[in-house]
């Protein structure tokens, strides 16, 4: 079929490295991944592009395909304008490793600093709970990410600010709020939202919400209601009198 | 030269897809130091790809479902080629390792009761499937992860294990790379866990990520552990065929356990046409039947699109080959029709399978809702690995274990769909508990240095090949010839062509030529990962071969019955001392008699 260009970041640092351009025959249906590893293939054996189930699913492939953090596996080359050369590069939020990869591991690091699932009792003798569809509907929203972490990539706070050390991001206000509104969980995530998770710092633009893959409503149904509470406990006159009360 | 850091975990899990990480899990539990190696970034193995769901007899929605309709229907599933040891530690200890991951933070679907809902699937008697819409794998892996980063074990991201070491007979620890910037590392344990998955990157057309590329196999394999069952290459019938660049992307099962039916070109829906004998008394009769069955009546029988995925694919590829299939050779998988039947049909699609919506919309612009899938078979789950002891999963080399895809056993000739998700919790917890009490009675061994160094030399050395082949290549040859000439429907001609065509592979294979340095280097890591797909190719092929019948997933057009008098026992790959492949022939051992009662009884 058409010949497409491709012009992709090469190199292993952002100073050093340039962009080259790579002619490919493509295919009906191709996504971007496809001409990527046929490039890979054919002109440039040691091109680094990191990808695993290349169906949408594992969250591996996330890259900023003509400025857009987008999954190239789900990015078909028919949704894009090929008149002129497509243009990848890494995610920006993130140190490079080399061409298309970055260093995601501080992800992971945040993660686990987020008090963990903390069941109630079981209802049951059995060891088991009874819980509504209901319940488990709202929270099965937030459990569709795939880590992709283009809602990270995204995030002025993070891409713009670097301030990785103070913000957790999108993606793990969307991991505490699926804690938080499971119905089983009994932890008290909220103190750490405010002060080390730094949730006050999303002004909620919703660029998140744009490129999540998984159409998971990050702004609106995570980061939002979790706002909401922290507001509720720490900054509510009512509750700030009440707390007074308690203490004297 | 090259320096290495060495790092000492009591149990080195290799693998952290779903069983990977429940042995980690349970080793760590046992108060063990545990290692944990993932080929990818944590969280993104191929567990998190399984759709249907997990199968789990826990009668949630069927009182009458209990360990033994599940054993049987494993064993059954499997033509009694399984290690019936394993069938009924798996189906008795599959609901408390279901229940288990709710109390670590899963959320599945639930009945109108409130318990965990249950959903029919191939094979299966009653509903026993609990799942999580169609992404059941992913609410399974991110569980396992998220639970698991609590449990002190340490996480190698991006990490490729590239050899065992062994201390005497005694596994000892294992030697690798990091994928980011190409170093070396040695791992020395006191107990090895393979948890690597499966093999489907040798073929063209597969499910399977690129992952998959048989690690564990042949890892075992080198260090002289027995591989069983080879031969035995699941093909899932419903794989997408169209655009060629999602070719082989799952249509998960529970399309047809939702009511999907499969039609030709003609219309006609031809699952109708061949039922089996073993199957004739658990199948419907007529249309109306099957779909009875699928919105939960008890009285009707299963239709035949639910059949063994062995059978479904093997009719779907008759359809093709006789000219009735659809026009990218496939045929249709129909969801939409259901819409003659409830009214909300679409959201009802939606709701249950939201994740097929989105694939289809997305990759190949259908609208399940309203029009219906080309599918056609796809590479898809190797029953066949390292052969195990069905209790502790310790393979024929001590300290070396293995669970989830790589080990076999469980699955026989045919795997049920369902059945690897609780097959990965319970051979996993399994696997990791004797890891740690063997590591507890064993300690650590000294590195044999030059051994280390020469096995990191042999890596490396398709860097200095000035005029080498394009390791891609490779690749792409092998996977052909293995989808042409060893695929699902076989012959003896055909699979010695593949035999001898290996040895070419092989050589040439030996003569690649990396460009670049060590970082992130996918050329380098697929001159590499090809010796683990050669090795495992062969041993489909051998044990092919040597299968003069056709049982579950091995199908020869040259043999098409089943042959009880020769065929029931289990192939068994192992490596001579001079680096050849042996193959042999095992007679199964004898069912124990209440079980084999058991079978009798549920027929």
């Amino acid at each position: 079929m058409a010949t497409v260009s491709f012009t992709i970041f090469r190199g292993n640092s952002p100073d050093t490295g340039a962009f080259e351009t790579y002619s490919t025959e493509t295919d009906e249906g191709m996504v971007v991944l496809d001409a990527v590893h046929k490039i890979q293939a054919e002109q440039a054996n040691d091109l680094s592009v990191r990808w695993n189930c290349k169906a949408g699913k594992c969250g591996s492939c996330s890259a900023e395909i003509n400025g857009m953090p987008k999954l190239m596996c789900m990015t078909r080359l028919s949704d894009l304008p090929l008149d002129k050369p497509v243009l990848l590069q890494p995610m920006k939020a993130f140190p490079l490793i080399k061409d298309l990869v970055t260093n995601v591991s501080w992800n992971f690091d945040v993660k686990k600093k987020i008090k963990k699932f903390k069941p109630r009792p079981p209802d049951n003798t059995d060891g088991t709970w009874r819980i509504a569809q209901e319940d488990v509907d709202r929270v099965q929203e937030f459990r569709k990410c795939i880590e992709c972490f283009l809602c990270q990539d995204v995030c002025h706070v993070l891409r713009e600010h670097r301030m990785h050390d103070q913000f957790i991001g999108p993606r793990f206000l969307v991991y505490s709020a699926a804690l938080e509104m499971h119905p089983l969980d009994t932890e008290d995530r909220l103190p750490d939202l405010k002060n080390s998770e730094g949730i006050g710092l999303c002004n909620i633009t919703k660029c998140c919400t744009a490129v999540c893959p998984e159409e998971i409503h990050i702004t609106d149904n995570a980061i939002i209601p979790l706002k909401e509470r922290v507001v509720d406990r720490f900054y509510d006159p009512w509750h700030w009198f009440l707390r007074l009360f308690k203490k004297s | 030269m090259n320096t290495y850091d060495t790092f000492d975990y009591d149990v080195l899990v290799i693998g952290a897809g779903g069983a990977g990480l429940r042995a980690a899990i349970e080793a760590s539990a046992h108060g063990v130091t545990v290692g944990l190696i993932c080929k990818s970034l944590l969280g993104k193995a191929h567990t998190v790809m399984a759709e249907g769901g997990v199968a789990a007899a826990l009668s949630n929605v069927d009182e009458r479902d209990n360990w033994k309709v599940h054993f049987t229907d494993t064993m059954r599933g499997g033509q009694y080629l399984n290690n019936w040891r394993m069938a009924e530690l798996h189906a008795k200890e599959a609901p408390d390792r279901v229940r288990e991951l709710e109390a670590w933070g899963a959320l599945f679907d639930r009945t109108k009761d409130g318990k965990i809902l249950q959903r029919n699937f191939g094979g299966h008697k009653y509903p026993r499937l609990a799942h999580v819409g169609d992404r059941t794998g992913l609410e399974m892996i991110r569980t396992l992860q998220d639970h698991g980063i609590h449990q002190g074990v340490s996480v190698h991201m991006e990490f490729t294990i590239i050899s065992l070491l062994k201390s005497g007979d005694r596994v000892s620890g294992a030697l690798g790379y990091d994928r980011e910037r190409g170093r070396f590392n040695v791992f020395r344990s006191k107990a090895v866990v393979l948890a690597t998955g499966g093999v489907g990157r040798a073929y063209k057309i597969t499910s399977n990520s690129w992952e998959y590329t048989g690690d564990g196999h042949s890892l075992a394999y080198r260090a002289g552990a027995e591989l069983i069952d080879m031969e035995f290459l699941q093909f899932h019938p419903t794989g997408m065929v169209w655009p060629p660049s999602v070719q082989g992307i799952l249509v998960t099962e529970g399309v047809r356990g939702e009511g999907g039916i499969l039609l030709n070109k003609e219309g006609r829906r031809f699952m109708f046409d061949d039922i089996p004998d073993l199957y004739r008394n658990q199948t419907a009769d007529n249309e109306e039947e099957g779909w009875r069955y699928t919105q939960g009546d008890r009285n009707a029988r299963r239709p035949p699109e639910l059949l063994t995925r062995d059978h479904v694919a093997r009719c779907i590829v008759r359809e093709i080959k006789a000219g009735r299939g659809s026009p990218h050779g496939g045929v249709f998988l129909d969801i939409s029709w259901i819409k003659e039947k409830i009214p909300n049909a679409a959201e009802v699609i939606k709701k249950k399978l939201p994740s097929m919506y989105h694939q289809f919309k997305k990759l190949a612009d259908i609208d399940i809702t309203k029009e219906p899938m080309e599918v056609g078979p796809t590479t898809h789950y190797m029953m066949g690995g390292i052969r195990v002891d069905a209790d502790t999963q310790m393979s024929t080399v001590p300290g070396l274990f293995a669970a989830g895809e790589c080990a076999a056993g469980l699955h026989g000739a045919n795997r049920l769909g369902g059945n690897s998700l609780s097959d990965l919790l319970v051979f996993g917890k399994r696997a990791g508990e004797y890891a740690a009490l063997f590591a507890k009675e064993h300690g650590f061994e000294k590195v044999d240095d030059t051994k280390v160094k020469s096995i990191v030399g042999e890596s490396l050395q398709p860097f200095g090949r000035a005029n080498g082949e394009n390791p891609f290549q490779v690749q792409y040859d092998l996977q052909d010839m293995m989808q042409d000439l060893v695929g699902i429907v076989r012959n003896e001609a055909e699979m010695q062509q593949a035999v001898t065509e290996l040895k070419k592979l092989q050589e040439r294979a030996q003569n690649v030529k990396v460009v670049g340095n060590r970082e992130y280097n996918g050329g380098w890591h697929t001159a590499l990962d090809l010796q683990n797909l050669l090795t495992v190719s062969e041993a489909i092929a051998l044990a092919a071969l040597q299968r003069k019948e056709s049982r579950g997933a091995h199908f020869r057009e040259d043999y098409p019955s089943k042959d009880d008098q020769n065929g029931k026992f289990n192939s068994v790959v192992r490596i001579t001392a001079d680096g050849q492949m042996e193959i042999r022939k095992d007679s199964l051992p004898e069912i124990r008699e209440d079980l084999k009662q058991i079978i009798a009884e549920l027929k």
